[in-house]
């Protein structure tokens, strides 16, 4: 197959922007039932995703975006993700995020009576992808 | 005829509030392009949400979803989205109207879930119950902002404390259209038209999670986002109407100004005739 031909369209979209759009050999993200790679031609599905980091390979080099958040619509020659919250590596503040985990982390471990678990867990999983996805 | 100073003192008076309506007009004509471009690039994400959501119904008619269902019982949940300051012609005396010629929502069967002071006071005056009063949330919606307030709607909706959501709030349809509208968005109803038109589309769409935990994590992203943008749409019309309100001040401000000179004239022509008449007498007096 020729190079042109195993490329498809790429829309990231959040509330606020357009945050990418362009075409990709491959796109990596995580949905709530684990980790996918999408490729040209897949199978029309709509998947809901967790937070993770979103990977788009376009041929020479790869994107990587922290995503948290919001659900995925798989089509033959085209991928759209609709995020809640999108962010390219530099709109991280490192320092904020480590600061998140550590206070999700207090939240946990404390085991307050009034305490909503999958809220906490959600935060301590955003502040490490954002972490992750920096370092 | 008033007197000179009269008159003069009341130009002045309305020249100063034109100077104020001016500078507000030109306020909110900043806020304007600003709340504009910032609803022209959430459109995207409201449209393919909206799609997904036909499509996705489309594809999966007969599941027995909460969200999905109509109920009988319980009140109507109405979230009000008008503005937290006045002078904005008729932007927040619209939504209370609409409301209060609906039909379907009455004092008795519903509750209000505010945001924007304007519309809360309107309309507890006439009656209706207030379950929540988010105003503050009006000054700069975030999307945050409309996951938590959807968050309490949706609890309350999955406790049976409401059995229907609707949201009223003012459409920006260009920089001088703004209409008033009333959406229902649970239990979820799209146009029978939309859902003929993707299932035309003929993809098989499979789900992960199934469809039925598919659509429950959906939909309430559906209805924030619903919310979300009504909120950016609202703030545009805001200002959008008080552009409008505050360039229509100004300009019978202008109107009247220019009747006041004009009889001000008069009157100072007037004085002088009547000074000159008293001079003249005098003097023919004497001789």
């Amino acid at each position: 197959m020729a190079e042109a031909d195993n490329k498809f369209v790429v829309e990231i979209i959040t509330p606020d922007r357009v945050f990418y759009k362009g075409d990709a050999s491959m796109i990596e993200f995580t949905t709530t039932e684990g980790e996918i790679g999408v490729y040209k031609n897949h199978v029309p599905t709509t998947v809901v995703l967790a937070p993770g980091i979103v990977t788009i390979h376009e041929g020479e080099g790869n994107k990587k975006a922290a995503v948290h958040a919001g659900f995925a619509e798989i089509l033959n020659d085209k991928v759209t993700l609709l995020a809640e919250v999108a962010e390219w590596p530099d709109e991280i503040d490192v320092e904020r995020a480590k600061a998140a985990e550590a206070r999700a982390t207090e939240r946990i471990q404390a085991k307050a009576d009034d305490l909503d678990l999958v809220r906490a867990e959600l935060a301590l999983k955003r502040a490490l992808v954002r972490q992750d996805i920096v370092g | 005829m008033a007197s000179m100073r009269d008159i003069k003192r009341r130009r002045t008076s309305i020249s100063s509030t034109q100077q104020i309506t001016k500078a507000m007009k030109l306020v909110s004509t900043v806020k304007l392009q600003k709340a504009k471009a910032h609803a022209e690039s959430t459109t995207p994400y409201f449209n393919y949400m909206y799609n997904t959501v036909c499509s996705m119904l489309a594809k999966t008619k007969n599941i027995n979803h909460p969200y999905l269902q109509t109920r009988e019982v319980g009140k109507k949940g109405v979230i009000v989205i008008t503005s937290n300051r006045g002078l904005a012609g008729g932007y927040n005396s619209n939504i209370v109207k609409m409301i209060r010629d609906d039909e379907v929502i009455t004092e008795d069967n519903s509750q209000l879930y505010c945001i924007g002071r304007k519309g809360m006071e309107g309309l507890t005056h006439r009656g209706y119950e207030v379950a929540m009063d988010e105003s503050d949330v009006m000054e700069a919606p975030t999307y945050d902002d409309a996951s938590r307030i959807c968050k309490q709607l949706l609890d309350a909706y999955a406790a049976g404390e409401i059995s229907e959501i609707y949201l009223a709030y003012t459409h920006f349809k260009n920089t001088v259209v703004h209409e008033p509208k009333l959406l229902k968005l649970l239990p979820v109803e799209v146009s029978e038209e939309d859902i003929a038109s993707s299932e035309d589309s003929k993809v098989l769409m499979n789900f992960e999670p199934n469809p039925e935990e598919a659509i429950g994590m959906i939909i309430p992203k559906y209805v924030t986002s619903l919310v979300y943008g009504a909120l950016i749409e609202a703030v545009a019309s805001e200002n959008g109407a008080r552009m409008q309100a505050m360039d229509s001040a100004t300009s019978n401000a202008e109107e009247m100004i220019d009747n006041l000179t004009l009889s001000y004239n008069r009157a100072r022509q007037g004085s002088i005739t009547q000074e000159l008449t008293e001079i003249i007498a005098g003097a023919e007096a004497i001789s």
